[in-house]
């Protein structure tokens, strides 16, 4: 069971694909201009990732060490189809939102890196489960970044989450101020540069706050000087 | 025994950064008093609003990091950076423009990178960038000189527009820009540069109502009360000759060229050095101490690359004028140039390849 737990806590936080691997931020960067966006590429990046994990774990003992990377990019390349073909046909909108993006997860370093470094040594259960951990991690990521930039931005949050979730999502529409200057710098490139530069502070902050707190009840040993002080 | 960090070059000198904050700050006066007899009270909300704003951002941010803020509050470089910052405002932007613009300095710009003397960027600048680029049409709102403007307007009106948008009579910031002659302002630069993107010529560009003698009315006035505190700021040694000479020459130097290359074209050296934020960015926002270059080799490249830039920009970009983009564009190259300008040391010889070529 501790394999899982140790999965979770690298997948999610420790070695988080976004923030401590930095892998994968074409993407990253460059859709999270509202929410649902970055939802969608995350749930997108998510199934590739298990799918690539669980297919490179079943093929590993016969896959020749020398040609390896080849197969696991096409490996790949046929989730990221089957994903793009099933967006394309059951959220037309976010597909075309997300655009080249979808196709581009092929590149994205983070699928191929759990691929080589850990689905092409490890027994197919701990595979997919990685796969699933490292997804989730690299969703929140892109969610709450997307949130950051879309609140900054447009003022709001949720916009378009109908394109995902079906015509009852309208009503998750919230729309926290309203003005007619948005703040661009946020919604274009720079202002991901710069909100994915707040998120890793942040969360090396509190890497050093837990370090602290986990270190604090330090026992001070008192000693008795039993030399003299030359 | 103080020991004390300081920001290179590590000469002694009477004067502490408080002063020398304050010094540059004075010698901002003839321009910004220019600025005020032009164009209005504008300008001055806008310090006071960037000026609070700053000083309270920098307060907490300080106060987060578990600093002393009140001695970093009292050496009055945010004061500084908040003046520069409201320089460079268009005279009537609305409130959050400034607030936002200060916030985004000193928070993101200056604490971020580790406050004061560490920051990569010039603060200022940095967030001019930001608001340009985030709110391109409140950041291009320029009022025309009061004196060919259709309606003139008090402080009290200044007030109404900055709070709320409109006056207490309700007009709105575009019937206050209107000119008295009908058309819509332009900033000089940005009436020229679509001028020539239409076709005409340079000449022909200047016939506007808002020239006289191929020079923006009121602008040159205040360029020149720019370059008056500029030199005094150097007499008074707060600032070294390197950037802002070299700078200009660069500007007037290509413009020159291409001036003389092809006259209908490109406008004069005269209408670029007296035109938009020049004398300001010479004097006051490329010396930043923080973000230049430090030697004296490594400022005359700075200065001068700025300047080019400038033109560059002024000439085929996309926004008519460039102080803050060439600076903060340069303020990325200045490892670069003071790593490749290191001065001999005292007692060392110049050898030959001393730096290793990466």
């Amino acid at each position: 069971m501790s394999e899982y737990k140790t999965l979770s806590h690298q997948g999610l936080w420790k070695n988080n694909a976004a923030l401590v691997q930095l892998l994968g931020l074409c993407p990253l960067l460059a859709v999270t201009g509202t929410l649902i966006n970055g939802l969608g590429l995350g749930l997108a990046t998510t199934l590739v990732l298990i799918g690539s994990n669980t297919t490179v774990s079943l093929v590993r003992n016969w896959v020749p060490n020398e040609i390896r990377i080849p197969i696991f990019v096409m490996i790949i390349a046929a989730f990221v189809t089957i994903v793009q073909l099933l967006m394309n046909a059951f959220t037309f909108n976010l597909y075309q939102s997300l655009g080249i993006f979808i196709p581009l997860i092929v590149t994205n370093c983070a699928i191929i890196g759990r691929a080589e470094a850990y689905a092409s040594k490890n027994p197919i259960k701990f595979a997919a489960f990685d796969g699933l951990m490292m997804g989730i991690g690299f969703s929140m990521v892109l969610i709450l970044l997307g949130a950051m930039r879309e609140l900054l931005g447009y003022g709001t949050l949720f916009v378009g989450a109908e394109f995902l979730l079906g015509d009852w999502a309208r009503s998750l529409l919230i729309t926290v101020f309203q003005t007619e200057h948005n703040f661009l710098l946020a919604i274009l490139p720079p202002g991901a540069f710069i909100g994915m530069g707040l998120l890793i502070a942040l969360k090396n902050t509190l890497d050093k706050r837990f370090q602290e707190l986990a270190r604090a009840p330090e026992k001070v040993v008192e000693r008795a000087r039993v030399t003299a002080e030359n | 025994m103080k020991l004390s960090l300081t920001s290179s070059p590590h000469q002694y000198h009477q004067r502490s950064t408080a002063q020398l904050m304050r010094l540059v700050c004075y010698a901002t006066l003839p321009g910004f008093a220019a600025q005020l007899w032009f164009f209005g009270w504008g300008t001055l909300i806008q310090f006071v609003i960037a000026a609070t704003v700053a000083l309270a951002t920098e307060a907490l941010v300080l106060e987060i990091r578990k600093k002393n803020f009140e001695k970093a509050l009292s050496d009055c470089s945010a004061l500084l950076t908040a003046l520069l910052l409201a320089l460079c405002l268009p005279t009537l932007a609305e409130w959050w423009v400034a607030a936002i613009g200060a916030f985004f300095a000193i928070a993101i710009v200056k604490q971020l990178y580790g406050g004061l003397g560490f920051n990569l960027f010039n603060p200022a600048m940095a967030a001019y960038i930001a608001l340009l680029v985030s709110f391109p049409v409140a950041m291009t709102a320029w009022l025309p000189p009061q004196e060919l403007a259709a309606r003139g307007y008090d402080f009290v009106d200044a007030c109404y527009l900055v709070l709320t948008g409109f006056t207490a009579e309700g007009y709105s910031l575009n019937q206050i820009r209107n000119l008295a002659d009908g058309f819509t302002m332009a900033t000089p630069l940005d009436s020229v540069k679509t001028d020539l993107g239409m076709g005409q010529t340079y000449t022909e560009a200047l016939t506007s109502s808002q020239f006289s003698d191929g020079l923006g009315i009121g602008w040159y006035w205040i360029n020149l009360a720019y370059l008056a505190g500029g030199l005094f700021l150097i007499k008074a040694g707060a600032i070294k000759w390197h950037i802002p000479l070299s700078m200009l020459l660069g500007m007037a130097l290509l413009s020159g060229i291409l001036h003389i290359s092809n006259s209908d074209l490109f406008a004069s050296p005269v209408f670029h050095l007296l035109s938009g934020g020049t004398m300001l960015g010479a004097f006051f926002i490329a010396t930043d101490p923080v973000s230049a270059s430090t030697t004296d080799k490594g400022r005359l490249i700075f200065g001068a690359s700025i300047g080019i830039w400038i033109i560059l920009i002024r000439t085929w970009g996309g926004y008519p004028d460039a102080i803050a983009f060439a600076v903060v564009l340069m303020n990325m190259a200045v490892p670069l140039i003071d790593y490749y300008t290191r001065p001999r040391t005292y007692g060392h010889r110049q050898v030959k390849n001393k730096v290793s070529k990466p």
